[in-house]
């Protein structure tokens, strides 16, 4: 979008941050890196890009969003609760009994999701499909979709890759779908470059027909430019490569696959809470400070 | 009414009803000649995809339309359906998608092309699942209402069809619903709940044990899962003898599904006939004949299990 508020959009994602390791230590369990990683770019989404409504999740015209790393999902609980899908308060039931806000997305639990994923590597075909049935209809709305580079793995990515950009020719091309790779490097049992290498992923995926956009994941405005780029290409579906840092923010889980599945402690949610906020705690942070040193004290 | 497989019936039905209704998709992962969608595809290019041999794929996608307002027909032979387990599981099922999964080729009348192309073990994985109905009609009058039926049902569905052609059990009038067994044959003496290509069977063994003074009843169970349990319940109580007969697997099947309920609620001896272990190579008669679902087998099998 032309002149975005990137100060604003700094402020929300700097919270989203703090939201996320509050609900994570709140929760006991859950995947600090990857929604630490996928922040900033749910962050431009939510905040400066997708049409929704939170009043009305259903909205025939909203843009969709899927995001196939599901396990990241705090930070799209994070943002959802922040656009007024459902009150903060709620955000500390995450992964508890009872809760909509279910460990990884459950669609049929929480209005504003639009499908389940957490099964890896299933994402990106239901978004393909979700584009195309838009196309169909002569919708203008868009499907964005959000992949983990681990997930990138799974032999299914690479059926819809294969089909993204011939899919729906010639006349319901999904030029309407803009997939963003989390590029993380990590997965849980390592750094992806050992375990089962993507590269040369801008390579392949050209190869395969995908027009590809290579940014770095944590620059808002590149984020936002991307987004642009991708709504006016015409004919083929866009792929952005997002690089990005696992943990992004917090020192001592940057780029550090321990704490790719490991929820913080509260005394470890404090301080990482604190560097997230560079010292200086504003008003709002202050009580989830106290919280959670209170956690720790029981 | 000629016999016809349950495929080709559900490639007309669709046709038919892709005319007054435009929400209907349908989509293949290469084999749209078996699964009869080619004359859907002809008549609207722009509502069948053919994916490539990629189910998994086809499957998202399924969802992803069902989710965005389309009636998506996802076909394949059962076996490659069921193969994607884990798509349905979270995409279709958790997601709760509008998506019939249609698994044709099922059980070992499929003959020749042998076990790898059986789908066997497709109703035992599906009622695993919540929130996916499974129907397997027996003729061609049950499927075209089925497939009507399917274009309605507003929630994951698994229908279930065979390459052979299925002699007619039905007359003309025959109303098909959702979630109902129908009585074809009343008796008293054993019950024979069958589902698709073994029902016909089950109603030709039922005329030859009539010859040894047996009167079975023969039920079409065409809605394997949710069970009609009030039919079941009315009939084995009847009779007190209850065999199913199937093309699937013994286990977790048609008999499965019997045995499970019934051994909860009125403890009544079951015997399952169906597939134990692999499917092979063959001319569908003999592998009939070998697995005893043709009518000289399970009339056999009924005058064993009856201790006559």
């Amino acid at each position: 979008m032309a002149n975005p508020d990137l100060a604003k959009l700094e402020a929300i994602a700097r919270e989203g941050r703090v939201q996320i390791l509050r609900m994570l230590a709140h929760a006991g369990s859950g995947h600090p890196g990857g929604s630490l990683s996928v922040i900033d770019i749910l962050t431009v989404l939510y905040f400066n890009r997708m049409k929704y409504d939170p009043k009305q999740p259903t909205w025939e015209d909203r843009d969709r969003f899927v995001l196939s790393k599901g396990h990241c999902v705090p930070a799209q609980y994070y943002c959802m609760a922040k656009a007024g899908f459902f009150p903060e308060s709620l955000l500390l039931t995450l992964r508890k009994l009872g809760s909509p806000l279910q460990g990884h997305p459950d669609r049929t639990a929480l209005p504003g999701i639009e499908a389940a994923t957490g099964s890896l590597g299933q994402g990106l075909s239901v978004a393909v499909g979700m584009a195309l049935g838009l196309k169909m209809d002569g919708k203008s709305a868009r499907v964005y979709c959000v992949l983990g580079d681990g997930e990138t793995q799974e032999g299914q990515i690479w059926e819809s890759l294969m089909s993204g950009p011939k899919l729906g020719a010639p006349d319901h091309h999904v030029d309407n779908l803009c997939v963003i790779l989390d590029y993380n490097g990590i997965q849980l049992d390592g750094f992806v470059k050992k375990i089962l290498d993507l590269e040369p992923i801008v390579d392949k995926l050209k190869s395969f027909g995908w027009p590809v956009l290579d940014i770095d994941g944590h620059d808002l405005a590149q984020i936002d430019k991307a987004l642009d780029q991708a709504e006016a290409t015409k004919g083929r579906p866009t792929f952005i490569v997002a690089h990005t840092i696992k943990g992004k923010g917090v020192s001592f889980m940057a780029n550090d696959p321990e704490w790719h599945g490991k929820a913080p402690k509260p005394a470890e949610a404090v301080a990482a809470i604190r560097e997230v906020l560079d010292g200086t705690v504003p008003a709002w942070a202050q009580p989830i400070i106290a919280e959670l040193e209170a956690m720790e004290k029981k | 009414m000629p016999a016809k497989a349950s495929r080709a019936a559900f490639g007309e039905a669709l046709l038919e009803l892709g005319a007054r209704n435009d929400r209907i998709v349908t989509l293949d992962a290469d084999l749209s000649k078996s699964t009869m969608t080619g004359a859907f595809a002809k008549a609207y290019p722009g509502r069948a995809f053919d994916v490539g041999i990629a189910e998994s794929g086809m499957i998202g996608l399924a969802a992803g339309l069902a989710l965005t307002g389309h009636i998506p027909f996802a076909c394949s032979f059962a076996c490659f359906i069921v193969g994607r387990f884990e798509t349905i599981r979270v995409s279709i099922a958790y997601s709760n998608a509008p998506v019939t999964l249609v698994g044709t080729h099922v059980g070992v009348a499929i003959g020749e092309d042998g076990y790898s192309q059986m789908g066997l073990e497709d109703i035992a994985c599906l009622r695993s699942l919540p929130n996916i109905p499974i129907i397997q009609p027996a003729d061609e009058i049950e499927t075209k209402q089925a497939v009507a039926y399917a274009v309605e049902h507003r929630s994951p569905l698994y229908l279930r069809l065979t390459r052979q052609n299925l002699e007619p059990v039905h007359e003309p009038t025959y109303h098909f619903q959702f979630g109902k067994a129908d009585v074809l044959r009343a008796g008293s003496d054993v019950s024979l709940l069958a589902t698709g290509g073994t029902v016909w069977n089950s109603l030709e063994a039922a005329t030859k044990l009539a010859a040894d003074g047996i009167n079975a009843e023969v039920i079409n169970v065409s809605t394997i899962k949710p069970l009609d349990e009030e039919t079941l319940l009315l009939s084995a109580g009847k009779t007190g003898r209850v065999v199913t007969v199937e093309d699937h697997s013994i286990h977790g099947g048609l008999g499965g599904a019997v045995a499970e309920f019934l051994g909860e609620v009125m403890p009544t001896p079951v015997k399952r006939l169906g597939v134990n272990g692999f499917g092979e190579s063959g001319d569908a008669k003999g592998l009939y004949a070998k697995h005893g679902l043709d009518p000289d087998g399970i009339a056999r099998s009924v005058l064993k299990f009856l201790n006559r």
